[in-house]
């Protein structure tokens, strides 16, 4: 029997011809990322082990982003003590206030991910890079100190769920909304320990920026990783960002999948994920009225231009709702400036809302934008747990670029559909 | 290695937020964490458990981000050992990791109510509901993570392995 992608790059990284779902396997990572608040933890763990040189200086990268710009003063000691330990050893990837993006839009933008390439990233949403074909997931701490002593990290290697992607989107429906749409489906536990690997021709339709908001939530479904196929748009990416060598794997056409599901992209609506699960999600026709304070437009999921263009779409000429405390931010330097350049800025600032300077922040209800009891926002982000941006009787609506930004100006849940000119 | 306590029950998709808060994690300090264990599910935990006691819950537990500070919280504040229907796979990853034994077990974690007394044998994986004198066979380790578990968590397991290699 053939294997799947993910099967693939994990032989392969094994040292081994082949391998089976169920395996254990030790594999060689090209990359070992971790953040501000992983990897204090890790460095602690790795001092343990007792030695005083990382396996490869080029090969992690330390991003604070959560807390920072510092948000007090134990953050602040916290990413003191990762940078003094990044110095130390020599690391060449660790991204201070300035050069920083929210990590898993920055990687692929720095070129530090390529297709085939296996990463362990201490944090859930390292398999955003699946969306290069490249296997990624999320680890914890410990990991991430053993990866940066040895550069090898241990997997069972997973089974995979396939979808099959069919036909086009509609105007307002991006990645965002087919992969809520998905975990809506499949629900939260729905890929347990499993691989999900998108395919079909409908591929096409989606821009990298939608692939990566879809790879980003494989891990709200339960997913071990997200994987996408290799096309041009791929290679294209690749090329403009980075120079490291690729490889493109595909699945074997006997490869076993747990499922295989269709998705016709043109059945697609745009989808919103209720409080306080990702899977419980509602078509925009089906939200009722729902009142909001805040609306938040940025994320590993959705802080990329694409999606700063789409608000700036909505938003042009509009006014944010005078109940709607509107936040803007884009993923990292890069995207700020484009977005800066394209005069996004002038919309966003015109119509009410604010620009802040990359991080985390609101989304794990870090600062910038933490909710009061009571309160509900619209966020691009991608979870909407108990107390996931303030206080635990606070309440978050996952949604589009788009949902987001029409929410922001009818004081509600809302499609830009429903906007009046 | 075994574990003898009391059970405390919840239900499933108990996620890392609610495990440990986002607003704590400007510490990484294991006893700091632990005050704050559970606070966002169920604010009287710590009034409810005593050294030695046994988290049960249901499906997917642990879902949500990597913070290794999830099971250094539940790990700190006393709990022995963790039964689940299922667990979210960077938190299985990191309980091992850390060296704070958990056993997926559906028959278990469905069978057993809150307050009752349950013994775990981590070797075996027997999980026995002293209370109604039940039996449940959970999931025991592969033998890697036992040896894992053995050597106090992955960075012992390492540090064996560097001293084998050199
Ligand atoms: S933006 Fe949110 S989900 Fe993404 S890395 Fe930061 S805290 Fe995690």
């Amino acid at each position: 029997m053939g294997m799947t992608m993910t099967q693939k790059i994990l032989a392969d990284h094994a040292g081994m011809e082949k391998v089976e779902a169920g395996q254990l396997v030790k594999v060689k990572v090209d990359m070992v990322l971790g953040n501000d608040i992983t990897t204090p933890v890790a460095v602690k763990e790795f001092r343990k082990i007792g030695l005083d040189r990382v396996f490869d200086v080029n090969k992690i990268a330390i991003v604070p982003d959560h807390f920072t710009p510092n948000k007090d003063i134990k953050s602040a000691e916290q990413v003191k003590f990762i940078r003094e330990f990044a110095r130390e050893m020599g690391i060449v990837n660790f991204f201070e206030i300035g050069q920083m993006g929210v990590e898993h839009a920055l990687l692929p933008e720095k070129g530090l991910v390529v297709p085939g390439d296996a990463v362990i990233g201490a944090d859930s949403h390292t398999c955003t890079y699946g969306a290069l074909g490249a296997f990624s997931t999320g680890v914890g701490s410990t990991d991430m100190a053993a990866g940066m002593a040895t550069g090898e990290a241990w997997f069972k290697v997973p089974e995979a769920i396939k979808f099959v992607l069919k036909g086009k989107p509609g105007k307002w429906v991006s990645g965002k909304d087919v992969i809520l749409h998905i975990i809506g489906m499949i629900g939260v536990d729905g890929a347990l320990y499993q691989s999900m690997e998108f395919a079909g021709d409908g591929l096409r339709h989606l821009s990298m920026d939608d692939r990566f908001a879809m790879a980003n939530m494989a891990i709200e479904a339960g997913g071990k990783n997200g994987i996408f196929e290799v096309d041009d748009r791929t290679i294209e990416y690749v090329k403009e960002h980075s120079s490291k060598p690729y490889k493109v794997y595909t699945a074997d056409g006997d490869a076993a999948y747990a499922a295989v599901y269709e998705i016709d992209l043109c059945a697609v609506k745009p989808t919103v994920a209720f409080p306080h699960l990702p899977e419980n999600t509602r078509t925009i026709d089906n939200v009722g009225d729902v009142k909001i304070d805040q609306v938040v437009i940025g994320s590993c999921t959705n802080g990329r231009i694409e999606d700063l263009r789409i608000a700036g779409e909505i938003l042009k000429g509009r006014k944010v709702h005078p109940g709607v405390r509107c936040i803007i931010i884009p993923a990292t330097q890069k995207i700020w400036k484009q977005a800066m350049s394209e005069g996004l800025f002038h919309i966003f600032i015109d119509a009410g809302a604010a620009v802040s300077t990359p991080t985390c922040g609101p989304c794990l209800g870090g600062h910038m934008g933490i909710l009061a009891k009571g309160e509900r926002a619209v966020a691009t982000t991608n979870r909407n747990f108990v107390g996931r941006m303030g206080d635990p009787e606070s309440e978050v609506y996952l949604a589009s670029p788009a949902v987001a930004a029409a929410s922001a100006v009818a004081g509600k849940l809302a499609s830009p559909e429903e906007l009046e000119y | 290695m075994k574990a003898k306590g009391k059970a405390v029950k919840y239900g499933n998709n108990v996620d890392t937020d609610v495990i440990i808060p986002a607003r704590y994690l400007n510490t990484s300090d294991p006893a700091e964490l632990a005050k704050h264990c559970m606070e966002d599910l169920d604010r009287d935990f710590l009034k409810k458990i005593r050294r030695g006691d046994i988290l049960v819950a249901g499906k997917n537990f642990g879902c949500g981000s990597s913070r290794e500070h999830a099971p250094i919280a539940i790990k700190a504040s006393g709990i022995a050992c963790v039964i689940a229907e299922t667990f979210a796979r960077i938190f299985y990853r990191n309980a091992i990791n850390i060296g704070l034994p958990i056993i997926e077990c559906a028959e278990a974690a469905r069978g057993i109510d809150d307050g009752d007394d349950v013994a775990v044998e981590f070797e075996t994986g027997k999980i026995t509901n002293l209370t109604k004198g039940k039996e449940y066979a959970g999931v025991p380790f592969p033998e890697f993570m036992q040896e894992i578990m053995a050597s106090d968590g992955l960075i012992g397991y390492i540090k064996k392995q560097l001293r084998v290699e050199s």
